[in-house]
């Protein structure tokens, strides 16, 4: 931990010093805003209609009709926005020629790793600790359950953590930081749409494609339901991207 | 202080040096030098832990660089060809993040920073924003970050390269004032940057070992001749046939106003000429070894291919 922290500050010196932090997170609570209000728009609407059938009223959840659309809408905004952060976390040291000085510390590659990692979780959880005020509203002016409501954000939490650990991986093997992003952006497409082809597969293939996708293992937590093997599939993701880029920055050294 | 044994190191089928065996003793400045391409940059990269070698051993204060990397790399500071900044920090808070990153305790930093900053001159720039300062204090912060952890070795790579004059000779000051408390090596391809600066080089040339010693071990083993350099009043070519007629002498020519006189460099031939001079009223009015510069020295090293 000890070589861990000054990384970690300077990653995050760098992202606000540069303009990237501040707009991927105002575009991120933008946006989270605007499907906050429209849901609670929606759902006020509805609530309004069925408070006229006292069996419908019966079925009105604002975890249900809410959270659980929110958080799908922000899990996509994630996707789209956190190569942004990871883009420039090897990228712009190899291009500045800084790496040079990183590798010749006494630090080791994987408190470099860590480092940058936890900067970049840092923002993200400012960022979802941001988007969540607007949401507490709901728990003055309703009675939410709160369990189902931060099991969501934790599966964000989750989720952004292994995108950003696939996105530091990208990073280290391109000195560009628009490749990156979009290598980053197009393999977490691809493993969001796992799930699709799992609909269409039969028999094993169906229960590994699902497995292997995000969106199945996200959806769970939205509603409510906590499965460690969820937890596992997200930590299993992120160490994979971190050990993936430890062996990518340890075998260009020895080539 | 620093020693390599048979270093190698192939990129893929590149061989970037060859067989490389070089000591640089302690308290010394040691050039490295060598035309581009010659794996100066390499060796370096070697010696500081940046890439492994692929055969052989290099030894820093005493550690293997490949059996104890961290400990070489805590006793080592190193300024890469490319000055490894960040733009967006300040000058103080960069060096107070190569001070952490090195491993000096939180109490000692700020008198860390102090001290690079007194030494390498930064007290101007101190609070400004790396991005927004010259490129000749971007080298002294480049330096400043290779001695916050007072290493007992340090590696400059091409310390001088893209400076303007002025700039030049204060980074070379610099250097020298660094001298006996830290061994330092640096690479370069200005010669006379190790004449002024180092106490001895090593020069490579393609990966290959050219020579390595002291300049002045270096000057007399390459050298073939001795000589002088005189200045008289009188300068006319009766006088050179009369050089040339003194026994001993092998060459005497014009070289500007002054006559230049060689011979074997077992004969000492200085004390005939002066008794010579007297004898004929020639007028002596200045005598100077043509010690062999390193200008010479180098050509013939490398462009000569004299192995050593």
């Amino acid at each position: 931990m000890k070589g861990i922290w000054p990384i970690t500050k300077k990653e995050l010196v760098s992202y606000f010093t540069s303009p990237i932090a501040y707009i991927v997170v105002s575009v991120f609570l933008l946006l989270s805003g605007f499907f906050f209000y429209s849901l609670v728009w929606w759902f006020n609407s509805q609530s309004m209609q069925m408070a006229q059938n006292p069996y419908y009223y019966q079925q009105v959840n604002i975890n249900q009709m809410v959270f659980a659309p929110l958080f799908h809408n922000l899990s996509i905004i994630l996707l789209l926005i956190l190569p942004l952060l990871s883009m420039r976390l090897f990228s712009e040291e190899k291009k500045m020629g800084t790496e040079e000085l990183l590798y010749t510390s006494p630090l080791s590659i994987t408190q470099i790793i860590l480092g940058k990692y936890l900067a970049s979780l840092i923002v993200l959880l400012a960022m979802l600790f941001l988007s969540a005020i607007p949401t507490i509203f709901t728990f003055i002016y309703g009675n939410p359950e709160p369990l189902p409501y931060l099991l969501g954000y934790l599966g964000l939490f989750l989720l952004g953590a292994a995108f950003l650990g696939l996105g530091i991986f990208w990073s280290s093997l391109t000195e560009n930081q628009i490749v990156s992003a979009v290598l980053t952006f197009g393999t977490l497409l691809l493993f969001w749409v796992l799930s699709w082809a799992g609909y269409s597969a039969g028999g094993l293939w169906k229960d590994l494609l699902n497995y292997l996708s995000f969106f199945e293992h996200f959806d769970g937590m939205t509603r409510g339901i906590f499965d460690t093997s969820d937890l596992v599939y997200y930590l299993t993701f992120a160490f994979f991207g971190l050990f993936l880029t430890h062996s990518v920055i340890q075998s260009r050294r020895w080539r | 202080m620093i020693e390599t044994e048979h270093l190698i190191k192939k990129y893929g089928n590149l061989v970037a040096i060859k067989d490389l065996n070089f000591r640089v003793e302690e308290g010394k400045i040691w050039g490295l030098l060598g035309p581009n391409a010659a794996g100066k940059t390499t060796t370096m990269r070697i010696l500081t832990g940046f890439l492994p070698a692929t055969d052989g051993r290099a030894v820093v204060a005493g550690y293997d660089v490949f059996e104890q990397p961290a400990i070489v790399k805590q006793t080592t500071g190193y300024l890469p060809e490319n000055v490894p900044l960040y733009p967006e920090m300040t000058v103080e808070a960069y060096l107070g993040f190569v001070a952490e990153i090195k491993n000096v305790p939180p109490k000692r930093k700020k008198a860390a920073i102090d001290r690079a900053v007194e030494i390498a001159g930064l007290q101007a720039v101190r609070k400004r924003l790396i991005k927004n300062i010259s490129r000749g204090f971007k080298q002294r912060v480049g330096i400043a970050q290779a001695l916050i952890h007072n290493p007992r070795v340090i590696i400059l790579d091409e310390p001088t390269i893209g400076l303007d004059p002025a700039q030049i000779v204060e980074i070379r000051q610099l250097i020298k004032s660094l001298k006996g408390e830290h061994t330092i090596m640096l690479s370069t391809h200005i010669l006379a940057e190790v004449t002024q600066v180092c106490d001895g080089v090593v020069i490579i040339n393609e990966g290959n070992l050219m020579a390595s010693g002291s300049l002045q071990e270096l000057s007399t083993a390459y050298k073939e001749k001795d000589g002088v350099y005189i200045r008289l009043k009188k300068c006319n070519h009766e006088v050179l046939s009369i050089f040339r007629q003194l026994p001993g002498i092998d060459s005497a020519f014009f070289e500007g106003m002054e006559i230049k006189l060689e011979w074997d460099r077992s004969k000492d031939m200085r004390e005939q000429i002066v008794r010579l001079c007297l004898e004929k009223e020639l007028g002596l009015l200045e005598m100077r070894s043509t010690a062999m510069n390193i200008e010479e020295l180098y050509l013939r090293i490398v462009s000569g291919g004299i192995e050593q």
